[in-house]
């Protein structure tokens, strides 16, 4: 059964000053299908969506859409045409209602005065296609991010999008707002409305989506019908070559005599009476749904944000950080979630950026010595093998993954002894998540305590020799053994019951 | 090869000198002169040259101040009033008798006083540094006008020789003065390029969530830079005191802008984490040769803030539009590559 083509793209390439993002690329998305959009950072996705979504003219190629060439010059002109494009980072104007935010650029008007009661009745109907439980009335600021995407889905769809685009949509939610996510996708669906879904996360594809194309190097590597294959098919056409074991092998010689670090009876903001243990060779996982405290308690742990209540050892000495350049002293560190926010100073330089923590080992007295800093770098950018055009150009040049690996590099700079990484491979590539994932095995087993957050639950299970389970600030349980860490067991703790 | 290696060395060292934001400031700054030498021989004469150097000296001092806070990712609009505070309080204790030296310090404690009061505001009780310092800047006026009850003070007999040397005398024909300023700045520029104190204001200024994660202490480097930067407001309250023997509540009106101007021209961001010492420097001397240019060249006073505003707003556009796209080497880079064309 061949169903009608809504957009086809043909021999699309993409220059860049230096770069060819796209190399006579195709793709064609059929109506009312959900199409995945699959490939590792770098590999033109974006270029890719933005070129479809008019931010920019492609080089070179040609776009069909229902048939007829297109030619956006512009986002306004894309959704003229039926073309809706929810970015990653929403752009809302936080202080002004739904219905406004909505119909922004085109609110109904009777003379030179809106015609609110007519907005709020046009906004309500859009939202109740969605099954939104807010009303337009509502601030967006008042909302929670999936209801904040929800309200610029609305948007697009209001527009009349025949194709609708989702730029990792689910980067930032919780798995119950994901589903929520995935139902109105289907309602899209219904209304014979396209999709365009990019994600890292394998299980999403295969829970919503008809048929995935895969990306690699800025050229087309193939579409797949989604029923009739498996991650391994995905993850093996993205990085083009066989993937042996997904994750690093178990410890094998954690050491329960030593403590590298006790926490007991922590309190803080969100989280009571938090105690555990880190032993010397293991990896110690930390899962939980997403506010449930787990970087809330390791913030507080090092003394970046305030504690209420408890103890911390590190190496059998209690140690009481007043700031959290104490605990770097005694090498205990923190890397942040938020790469982009809490973690890079985009406009810096890589060396400054990896310095930037161990100010005084690139120094002598208060003289910062160019040359130590230069050598620090080199020396992590080896070690880490991160590809760097050169140490001297800003972060921001970075791909996702190689930040990441910038940001390691800085905290390995310190000689941890305790190393607590939060979300380590959000947002990056399968290749860096696997080099990510094998260097904290080497960590471990050369007896740096190493910690990680993660919301993947495959990663938790994967990587952790041992995982603590939080639930809405308190600590409900803890896996070790590894017949009892499946996914069924810790969704269970995380949300509160017992396994 | 290695010929052409080396040619294309030194293309690169010639397109890398002409991106600092510092060689076209100076270029600017040589045609500017050049130009009113022309109109006006007169003009590159000793006495205007050292009238220029005077002038700079004193709001130079507020533009370095400028500089750091913008780099820090802040705003100070207190200097000028601090400036008028300090001058008058060591005026008016001078006048009650006291020891010009003992004046001083009591005006510099004020000033890291003031600097202290910015700081807390703005580091732990977290208040945007516009509203703080625009609150200080009339709170320290008000105090200018207080002591002097709105008319300036005569100092003349007052200040010793061995005081006001520092304002008006000359070494080597050099106004004392701008050496004070030359010689603060060139600290101040080693500082904060080479010391790692002065890097933590650049992290704080790029991001501070990130210094934060980074374990630098934020506010302490927050209080830093705004007590230094009324501590430099003070010295040149001070040394305008030296300089003109009278203590005026009305010094330094609208220094403020004029200091944001010159760092801004230099090459420091609004939005913090760039900036130089060296370029705010040059941004400073721009702006007072072209005051003193409409002064030779018999163009009314009323015209200074208007040519002011005219060349920040330029200096930012033009810098805006050459950087847009990254590879090019600046405003001297375009304007060759445009003749080329």
């Amino acid at each position: 059964m061949n169903r009608e083509m809504l957009l086809e793209i043909k021999k699309v390439t993409k220059q860049f000053p230096g770069t060819k993002a796209l190399d006579n690329v195709q793709l064609s998305v059929e109506r009312g299908e959900v199409h995945a959009l699959c490939g590792e950072n770098g590999a033109g996705k974006s270029t890719l969506m933005n070129i479809i979504g008019g931010l920019y003219p492609p080089t070179d190629g040609e776009l069909f859409f229902e048939g007829k060439k297109i030619a956006p010059k512009n986002p306004g002109e894309a959704q003229k045409i039926g073309i809706g494009f929810v970015h990653q980072e929403l752009s809302l104007c936080p202080h002004l209602t739904v219905a406004e935010n909505i119909y922004i650029g085109r609110l109904p008007h009777k003379g030179d005065m809106i015609d609110f009661p007519k907005l709020w009745e046009n906004a309500d109907e859009v939202l109740s296609r969605f099954g939104a439980n807010f009303s337009s009335k509502t601030k967006v600021s008042d909302l929670t991010v999936s209801e904040q995407q929800l309200v610029e889905i609305a948007k697009s769809v209001s527009l009349d999008c025949k194709l609708l685009i989702l730029d990792e949509p689910t980067s930032s939610l919780t798995d119950k707002e994901t589903r929520k996510l995935f139902e109105v996708v289907r309602s899209l669906k219904q209304e014979n409305i396209s999709i365009l879904f990019i994600s890292h996360r394998m299980p999403e594809i295969f829970a919503i989506c008809d048929r995935v194309s895969v990306f690699k190097d800025g050229r087309y590597v193939c579409t797949m019908n989604v029923p009739e294959i498996n991650a391994d098919d995905i993850i093996r056409a993205m990085v083009g070559r066989e993937l042996g074991n997904l994750y690093p092998p178990k410890s094998s010689c954690i050491d329960k005599t030593t403590e590298l670090l006790k926490v007991e009876n922590l309190s803080g903001k969100i989280f009571k009476d938090v105690s555990f243990e880190l032993y010397k060779g293991e990896i110690l996982g930390f899962a939980g749904l997403v506010g449930a405290g787990r970087s809330e308690i390791m913030t507080a742990l090092c003394g970046i944000d305030k504690k209420t209540s408890g103890t911390v050892w590190v190496n059998g000495k209690a140690q009481s950080f007043k700031n959290y350049r104490d605990a770097v002293d005694q090498g205990v560190c923190y890397l942040t979630e938020d790469r982009k926010k809490q973690g890079l100073y985009l406009d810096m330089s890589i060396k400054s950026n990896m310095a930037s923590a161990n100010l005084k080992a690139v120094s002598k007295g208060i003289w910062l010595q160019e040359k130590l800093e230069k050598r620090l770098a080199d020396e992590y950018v080896k070690r880490l093998s991160i590809k760097v055009a050169g140490i001297e150009y800003p972060i921001s040049s970075l791909s996702g993954g190689n930040q990441q690996k910038c940001l390691l590099g800085k905290w390995l700079s310190i000689k941890p002894k305790i190393i607590i990484v939060d979300e380590p491979t959000r947002g990056i590539d399968v290749g860096a998540k696997l080099e990510i994932h094998n260097l904290l095995r080497t960590l471990a087993d050369e007896g740096v305590g190493v910690i990680m957050i993660s919301s993947e639950l495959p990663e938790v299970m994967g990587v952790s020799d041992r995982v603590i389970v939080v639930h809405e600030g308190h600590l409900s349980g803890e896996i070790s053994e590894d017949d009892m860490m499946t996914e069924e067991n810790i969704m269970r703790l995380a949300s509160g019951e017992a396994v | 090869m290695s010929v052409k290696n080396g040619k294309t060395t030194g293309r690169n060292l010639v397109k890398k000198f002409f991106a600092q934001r510092e060689t076209s400031v100076l270029i600017i700054i040589l045609i500017a002169v050049a130009i009113v030498q022309i109109i006006q021989p007169k003009f590159l004469n000793v006495s205007n040259l050292k009238s220029i150097a005077l002038s700079v000296s004193t709001d130079g001092l507020l533009s370095i101040g400028l500089c750091l806070a913008l780099i820090l990712g802040g705003i100070e609009l207190s200097v000028g009033g601090v400036a008028a505070m300090t001058c008058v309080l060591t005026g008016y204790l001078c006048l009650a008798g006291v020891n010009v030296w003992a004046a001083c310090l009591v005006s510099v404690l004020a000033g890291v006083a003031v600097g202290l009061f910015n700081g807390l505001m703005i580091s732990k009780v977290g208040l945007p540094p516009f509203i703080v310092t625009l609150g200080m800047m009339n709170l320290s006026r008000g105090v200018a006008y207080i002591l002097t009850k709105g008319s300036p003070l005569s100092l003349s007999g007052y200040l010793p020789d061995s005081f006001r040397f520092l304002a008006t005398g000359e070494v080597l024909g050099i106004p004392m003065l701008f050496i004070i300023f030359v010689v603060i700045a060139v600290v101040a520029h080693i500082f904060l390029m080479k010391s790692n104190v002065c890097r933590n204001i650049f992290y704080v200024g790029s991001n501070e969530d990130a210094a934060k994660h980074s374990a630098i202490n934020v506010d302490r480097v927050k209080i830093g830079v705004y007590v230094t930067v009324s501590v430099l407001a003070t010295l040149s309250g001070i040394l305008s005191l030296g300089r003109f023997n009278v203590a005026t509540p009305e010094l330094s009106v609208g220094a403020e802008t004029t200091a944001i101007s010159a760092a801004v021209i230099g090459g420091t961001s609004f939005t913090g984490g760039v900036g130089s010492i060296s370029g705010t420097f040059l941004g400073i001397v721009l702006l007072k040769v072209v005051n003193s240019a409409l002064v030779m060249l018999n163009v009314s006073v009323y015209w200074q803030d208007f040519v002011q505003g005219a060349i920040l707003v330029l200096a930012v556009t033009m810098d805006y539009v050459t950087h847009k796209d990254k590879s090019n080497g600046g405003i001297i880079c375009a304007l060759l590559n445009k003749v080329r064309k």
